[in-house]
């Protein structure tokens, strides 16, 4: 191209000027709502913290070890609820995270095509089902089955782990029963989310290792897991959001207990689900304000568990994927 | 290789594809049972009525529906999308295209944060924040606090599906010399646009079902609503105080619903990825 | 195009909705989940029938709720089981009406396979939830229960675990029965409770106890009545076993003192009739309205709650005890002091 009606451009400097406002304009728009997830937060913590002060001023920090939970005598203390909330978002990720990433597996690999967009719907229908629901069936279906088979079999036969200690409520109420209902109700957006990861993978990483003489397995495994690593943590993250914060659908099937068992199938309570019973009926300042405070530390576990968190996405190595 | 190794390798294959078979009907499984129940509880109370009338002012009455509970619920999906969605993923843009590390590190743990914090709080923050200075419960204050729910979930999910479209899509716009918005929007946002939906469509379901936010800030209202500033009525908070309450027909209103809620998001998200995949193929 | 098009449909619907329905006032009300149903029978009899520009909004949310919205402005009115404390009364910006408007019983339900028509007295009462008394056919309620065969089966006690105007009324009984109540748990609307299983909410309380063999609860009246199941009778100040009903629940409520700001309790009340363990739900109004048009339609209101025959009437078919006339009497000279 020697000659053109055009000459081209002999430096960068002779180009037209690029649509720099519209960068501008754009880039600035998304700082914008960065700014505004900052309000929220800063909203949040204002609301919380202003609301606390009072039961932080009177308990301090014994407030996070005490054990007691007296509303006459005004003793406090949020230790048994941060037991219940980490312990039943622990259940619900071990139960969620493998199912849903196996349904994401399916649902990208192994159905035939005419179910995938059902099956999704379907999935994302559970999301909508309302947590009170969950509560209620979970009351009055799930638990009597909970009780009636897994529970009073594990109980019998391995009591004498402590984890299986008796004795059991005849509700089924425990913690145990708050972690699979919360894990149920995780179910649809860590599937969800893993499933657009994995269908992001692009199909030459399958194709590669299926030309390698791979298995179906075995690409997933080689090929398609490994590549979405990070981003299947990312989904697990974003259920134990939910799972730290579930609130209607535990404080039904909790047991509302006050107090720390080491087992598995005795009651519990979470700090979400305390706030929940009793904000409704707190009538003076102080109890008002310990619920405030309890939000507070809830806020505070997750902080902790998502640093967790954190390291244990840094520490994983991930070929491919663009991080800005 | 020898051969049995292969078989074995082969084995394996076939047994982790019936394991991925069998998860998937674990976790379709509680649905199914939960419909099931809910349908046979609440099933004779679904009926013409429930659509069209208002909450039966005689508790111990049959009759009557949860018509304004609907529109209700719809209302407040609709300002809290137009609050929450743009912010979300406009946000959700920023942390895939533009900032760096460690800005992107602290607003993503941030979200993260955000999204554990439990329900029941952001009703308290909308009561502080907005229904008292408003010296009322609105609709409005209902919206917010569903918003707030809103944006760091969808602001994470958009992140999550844009990171994922690869890099030489947007390589080759600069290549082009497309302007770097442009590229973000008509590239790499068209690329992830159903990663994208299916994010909306989540959080949308997730809000959908709430009951604590709007508890404390769209009250609930037995009559119409004529306007932001009023209480509203929604599906969560109907469905909660019938389930609770001591009168059987009300009971059975609760289960229906709750079945017309899960048909809502059903028949809502259905609808908008037909028309979503009109405009591109699978 | 079809973008275009759904923003401008939205755009639309969001504008229609912040105009106003011209000539509607509208009231809100929060608090006490207890009177609930009334309240709402009321308020749409009252929009039907007698006001129709008024629409009346009375939603629930316990009455922690309707005590803070009501220091807060944020509601009309409230509705609470529990009468507000000095120190909530002295923080309110405007001087808040206690107005008992409809008085109610809690009810002991129980599951003993076999057992009907059980009697139990206040100290008995104390000790099964304290978990001194462990089993059905314990000597102490043997003795009240001659003529019926009680098993020897572990007694399993459902409270609330969430806050609740009925456990504040019960553990108010309690107190007043039981010294040793009285010093190791109290009285209030959450308490510690020694030992049993907490539920939410009544209908959790009625479930459990009617699924656990040996249950013993507490609930409102309408709970018992409309799931059918069996209450005790319980031993009253004058050493009668009476069944909860509403004659009893008026009964021990003409016998209570009422002070002037109309904040009392009347457990355990003396009279032949009384039902022992009944409480009253107040309406919280403030003395001074921020609206005229709105104080104006509230006062009207409650000034036919008080006077209108048949808004008596639906109180009574929804099991709720009425306030004796006497009283209603000075409520209404109460209501006058209203200041719109």
């Amino acid at each position: 191209m020697k000659s053109t009606a055009q000459a081209l451009p002999a430096t960068a400097a002779d180009l037209p000027a690029p649509n720099r406002w519209g960068n501008r304009i754009f880039e600035g728009m998304t700082m914008l709502s960065v700014v505004i997830l900052g309000v929220c937060f800063v909203c949040a913590a204002y609301v919380l913290v202003e609301g606390a002060w009072l039961a932080i001023h009177t308990y301090g920090w014994s407030f996070l070890t005490s054990q007691q939970w007296n509303p006459v005598t005004e003793n406090f203390g949020a230790l048994p609820f941060i037991f219940g909330t980490v312990v039943s978002a622990a259940i619900a990720l071990l139960i969620a995270v493998p199912l849903s990433i196996g349904t994401a597996i399916f649902l990208t690999d192994l159905a035939p095509l005419w179910m995938r967009q059902p099956l999704t719907s379907v999935i994302e229908m559970l999301a909508a089902v309302p947590s009170v629901i969950w509560g209620l069936w979970g009351l009055f279906v799930l638990m009597p089955w909970l009780h009636d088979h897994p529970y009073t079999w594990l109980n019998k036969h391995f009591g004498s782990i402590p984890i299986f200690g008796g004795p059991i409520e005849g509700s089924g109420s425990c913690i145990m029963s708050a972690g699979i209902i919360v894990a149920i109700m995780i179910l649809p957006i860590v599937t969800s989310v893993s499933r657009e990861i994995l269908r992001a993978v692009p199909d030459l990483q399958r194709e590669a290792a299926y030309g390698l003489g791979a298995t179906r397995w075995e690409v997933t495994r080689i090929a398609v897991l490994s590549y979405a690593r990070r981003g299947l943590l990312g989904a697990a993250v974003l259920g134990l959001g939910r799972a730290l914060g579930e609130t209607m659908a535990v404080t039904m099937v909790v047991g509302n207990s006050p107090k720390i068992h080491a087992s598995l199938l005795q009651p519990g309570w979470t700090l979400a689900s305390v706030i929940a019973n009793q904000f409704g009926e707190a009538s003076d300042d102080l109890q008002r304000s310990v619920l405030f405070e309890i939000g507070l530390v809830l806020v505070g576990v997750t902080i902790v568990v998502n640093i967790g968190a954190l390291i244990l996405i840094k520490s994983i190595e991930t070929p491919g994927t663009r991080r800005a | 290789m020898s051969a049995t190794y292969d078989q074995y390798r082969k084995a394996k294959s076939h047994c982790m594809s019936g394991l991925a078979v069998f998860c998937a009907v674990m976790v379709v499984m509680p649905l199914v049972l939960v419909l099931f129940y809910l349908l046979k509880m609440g099933f004779s109370s679904l009926n013409w009525a429930f659509f069209t009338q208002l909450p039966n002012a005689d508790p111990e009455g049959s009759g009557g529906g949860m018509a304004n509970a609907i529109v209700g619920t719809l209302e407040l999906m609709v300002i809290a999308l137009v609050l929450g969605v743009p912010v979300g993923l406009l946000g959700g843009i920023f942390l895939s295209e533009y900032g760096g590390e460690k800005t992107n590190g602290f607003v993503r743990f941030a979200a993260d944060v955000l999204n554990g914090v439990p329900s029941i709080v952001w009703g308290m923050v909308g009561y502080t924040l907005v229904v008292v200075p408003m010296h009322g419960y609105s609709a409005f204050a209902g919206g917010v606090a569903l918003a707030f729910i809103m944006i760091p979930l969808v602001l994470r999910t958009t992140e999550e599906v844009l990171v994922l479209v690869p890099g030489a899509y947007r390589e080759a716009g600069l290549a082009l010399g497309i302007p770097r918005w442009k590229i973000t929007v008509h590239i790499v946002l068209r690329t992830a646009f159903k990663g994208l939906v299916t994010g909306v469509l989540l959080a949308l379901g997730r809000i959908a079902g709430e009951t604590a936010p709007i508890l404390f800030t769209a009250l609930g209202n037995p009559n119409w609503n004529n306007s932001l500033k009023e209480p509203i009525a929604a599906l969560p908070i109907q469905i909660y105080y019938y389930a609770i309450s001591p009168f059987p027909d009300q009971n059975r209103q609760a289960w229906a619903g709750a079945l017309v809620l899960i048909g809502i998001v059903f028949l809502l998200s259905a609808s908008v990825r037909i028309i979503a995949g009109r405009r591109k193929k699978a | 195009m079809m973008k275009k098009l759904l923003i401008s449909s939205l755009l639309v619907g969001l504008l229609t909705l912040t105009g106003h329905a011209a000539d509607t006032v509208a009231l809100t009300g929060s608090g006490s989940t207890f009177v609930k149903p009334v309240m709402d029978k009321w308020a749409s009899t009252y929009s039907t029938s007698v006001d129709p520009t008024v629409k009346i909004n009375y939603a629930g949310g316990g009455s922690g709720t309707g005590q803070k919205n009501i220091l807060d402005g944020t509601v009309d009115f409230a509705g609470s089981d529990g009468p507000m404390s000095d120190a909530q009364l002295k923080s309110a910006p405007t001087p808040i009406l206690h107005l008992p408007v409809v008085a109610g019983a809690v009810v002991i339900i129980y599951n003993v396979p076999g057992v009907t028509g059980l009697k139990l007295d206040g100290p008995t009462l104390a000790n099964i939830f304290l978990g001194n008394i462990t089993k059905w056919n314990d000597p102490a309620i043997v003795a009240q229960n001659p003529g019926v065969t009680l098993p020897d089966l572990d007694i399993s006690t459902v409270h609330r675990s969430d806050g609740s105007g009925t456990t504040y009324i019960f553990t108010d009984y309690l107190s007043n029965v039981s010294p040793a109540w009285q010093s190791t748990v109290g009285k209030k609307t959450s308490v510690a409770w020694p030992g049993g299983v907490g539920q939410q909410g009544s209908a959790g309380v009625s479930a459990q106890v009617q699924k656990t063999t040996g249950g013993i609860g507490y609930v409102e009246l309408i709970y018992a009545l409309s799931n059918k199941i069996s209450f005790a009778d319980v031993k009253n100040a004058a050493g009668n076993y009476i069944t909860a009903s509403l004659g009893g629940v008026s009964t021990a409520l003409a016998t209570a003192t009422i002070p002037a700001d109309f904040r009392f309790s009347y457990v355990n009340a003396p009279g032949d009739a009384s039902y022992p363990i009944s409480g009253v739900t107040w309406l919280l109004v403030p003395q001074q309205s921020k609206d005229p048009v709105k104080g104006t339609k509230l006062v009207a209101f409650i000034k036919w709650i008080y006077t209108d025959p048949s808004a008596q009437a639906m109180a009574a078919k929804l099991n709720y005890a009425p306030i004796p006339p006497a009283v209603v009497t000075r409520v209404l000279a109460a209501v006058d002091t209203i200041k719109n």
